[in-house]
């Protein structure tokens, strides 16, 4: 599309202020929001200083360079509690295996709409998959606390031995997991359906002519025709990884699973806001964006070393 | 999109139960998404007492509106219910209006900074302070705990939304705002009166993402507005206070308590969840594209 309508480059001009002036309805029509941008977005990532420096309440108010200056104690702190442990294995735990159950069932879901040949049934489907991606985790944890809870249908029909949602185990992180693909699993197929859509038709009438049944289509037509797709977001979910949502987690636990259930985020906030240790709080909180941030880099140089698409 | 190869795939007659065990497998499906919200629904409309016995039901057994009537006159909610009413359309209506605003000047290559202000906008999607760093700046700096404000102005753009429908635009035809501009039209006319008008499946799309978002919204009033309640925030103390009782191996007399507000809670998500359910399938088209629009050319 963008090829299509590729239109003549637009010579840039160079600065002056009558240019100024003849753009000056795009300038205010910008510039609020540059403004708003700065106040809302950078400002905090200035405030990722405070993670260098002991700040609590009283002396948030003192100007940056009358706060104590600490190096890396905040950090060091952060490293030896005694939750970050379980805290950092929660999180890497969720998220492997929120990765790995989120795109398999998803491809998988979308391999099953990609196939069927009932199409109203299709469309019914995907309508009713896509539910509950819009509803809150609040809601969802609502539903999900009756259902699974003890004497709760998936309780019932489970047999009433797993006590789903009181287990002090890893238990909670397959539940969290199971939970998650529920919700997002009809959502996510989306991406790689339309990816589906744009693989050449020529290439499965080949395949049926050469005698290839419907599996050996899927196998060797479908799956790798979507794979830099399949990369591509794999990158970005490995650069997210330690993002795991505070929401959901604090929403779906409860006291019993709570050791399980911690993630880093909560932890921040935990630390950051629960006992008013703000310098502690932001240093966890940035910790966890920067090593986002290197593990994005890694993903991204290995599936360019093993040739596959680059996000970058 | 993909419907027109289905000749293709069903063809050969040997595979065809191929077809119906993808038939089952949706079906499962429809049933596993849907039963959980039926579930809700028969216990919101059950007599409290009843669904004490038993809740895994989906016709009620004894039909009472009385959990709804308690929750909208003894639980207070009608407040909470106004207050997500209010931030979703507000939320969404300014949310809406500077979104195309600044999509429309980030997809004029003429403009000078047109370059530098859509890196400053995109790098924020990648690095953010983080939570306390914003808790901070929203009430300690700015003052806006328990104010309306922050419910609308911190998420005011997503930055998504904008590239979303800059796409978009791009993809209009540039001759449309060179007539306008040859009969004079200055660049607010021009996006006020030609291109505007031309973007309600993108407009569609945003709006439905952003009146989600709001309605959705937990953390916000969590963080920085406990005092201003809205229907999630509502949902989540009866949920705390509720589970706080519940111990697993102490059933029988715990029961009891927690489920009186079972029925209420289960109302409450009811109230919750339509408002969405109303909305959402109508705009499939709308956000189904928008998905796939944003994923390639990103």
């Amino acid at each position: 599309m963008k090829k299509q309508n590729a239109k003549p480059k637009v010579q840039k001009e160079k600065f002056s202020w009558n240019l100024m002036w003849k753009q000056r309805y795009l300038l205010l029509m910008s510039v609020p929001f540059v403004i708003w941008l700065i106040v809302f977005k950078y400002i905090p990532l200035w405030g990722w200083t405070m993670a260098f420096q002991e700040v609590k309440p009283n002396s948030f108010a003192l100007p940056i360079w009358e706060r104590k200056f600490v190096g890396f104690d905040n950090f060091i702190q952060a490293f030896t509690d005694r939750l970050f442990p379980q805290t950092m294995i929660n999180t890497i735990g969720i998220s492997i295996l929120g990765i790995a159950i989120g795109t398999i069932s998803s491809i998988f879901f979308a391999l099953v709409l990609n196939e069927i040949c009932f199409t109203r049934f299709k469309k019914i489907t995907q309508t009713v998959s896509y539910l509950p991606h819009f509803v809150s985790w609040v809601i969802i944890a609502s539903i999900a606390k009756m259902l699974l809870n003890d004497g709760g249908a998936v309780d019932t029909m489970l047999n009433t031995k797993l006590h789903l949602m009181s287990t002090n185990s890893a238990l909670f992180w397959v539940v969290v997991c199971l939970i998650n693909v529920w919700k997002e699993m009809g959502w996510d197929a989306i991406i790689y359906l339309s990816a589906m859509a744009g693989i050449d038709q020529g290439l499965y009438e080949a395949a049926k002519v050469d005698g290839a049944n419907r599996f050996q289509r899927i196998w060797n037509i479908t799956l790798p025709s979507i794979k830099p797709t399949v990369i591509v977001l794999l990158i970005m979910s490995v650069g997210g990884a330690l993002n795991v949502g505070m929401e959901r987690q604090m929403l779906l636990s409860n006291g019993i699973v709570q050791d399980h259930a911690m993630v880093l985020s909560w932890f921040a906030y935990v630390r950051g806001i629960g006992s008013n240790n703000y310098g502690l709080g932001t240093a966890i909180g940035m910790f966890q964006s920067v090593v986002g941030i290197i593990l994005l880099f890694i993903a991204n140089k290995i599936a360019g070393m093993l040739g596959e698409s680059k996000l970058v | 999109m993909a419907d027109n190869n289905y000749q293709i795939k069903g063809a050969g007659k040997s595979e065809k139960w191929f077809d119906y065990v993808l038939l089952i497998f949706c079906l499962l499906l429809i049933v596993m998404t849907v039963y959980p919200f039926l579930n809700v629904l028969a216990i919101s409309l059950n007599d409290p007492m009843d669904t004490m016995r038993n809740i895994n039901f989906i016709i009620p057994r004894k039909f009472t509106f009385s959990n709804y009537i308690y929750i909208f006159t003894e639980n207070n909610l009608g407040s909470a219910f106004l207050m997500s009413i209010a931030r979703t359309l507000v939320g969404t209506g300014i949310g809406v209006i500077c979104t195309a605003m600044l999509a429309y000047v980030l997809s004029r290559k003429d403009f000078y900074f047109n370059k530098p202000f859509t890196i400053l906008f995109i790098i924020t999607m990648y690095v953010s302070g983080g939570m306390i760093p914003e808790y901070l700046l929203l009430t300690r700096t700015l003052h806006l705990s328990n104010n309306f404000v922050v419910y609308i102005i911190p998420g005011l753009i997503w930055v998504y939304n904008v590239i979303l429908m800059r796409s978009f635009i791009e993809g209009l035809p540039i001759a449309l705002q060179e007539a306008a501009k040859i009969d004079g039209a200055n660049d607010f006319i021009i996006w006020a009166k030609v291109i505007l008008p031309l973007c309600t499946p993108t407009i569609a799309t945003v709006a439905l993402f952003l009146a989600v978002g709001q309605w959705n919204a937990f953390m916000d009033t969590y963080l920085y507005a406990r005092e201003l309640p809205t229907l999630q925030y509502v949902l989540y103390e009866i949920m705390e206070k509720a589970t706080i009782k519940i111990d697993p191996h102490a059933q029988a007399n715990q029961i009891q308590n927690a489920v009186s507000p079972m029925s209420v809670r289960m109302a409450i998500t009811i109230v919750a969840t339509v408002p969405i359910l109303i909305v959402y399938p109508f705009l499939q088209k709308y956000f189904v594209g928008g998905m796939t629009l944003g994923a390639v050319k990103d």
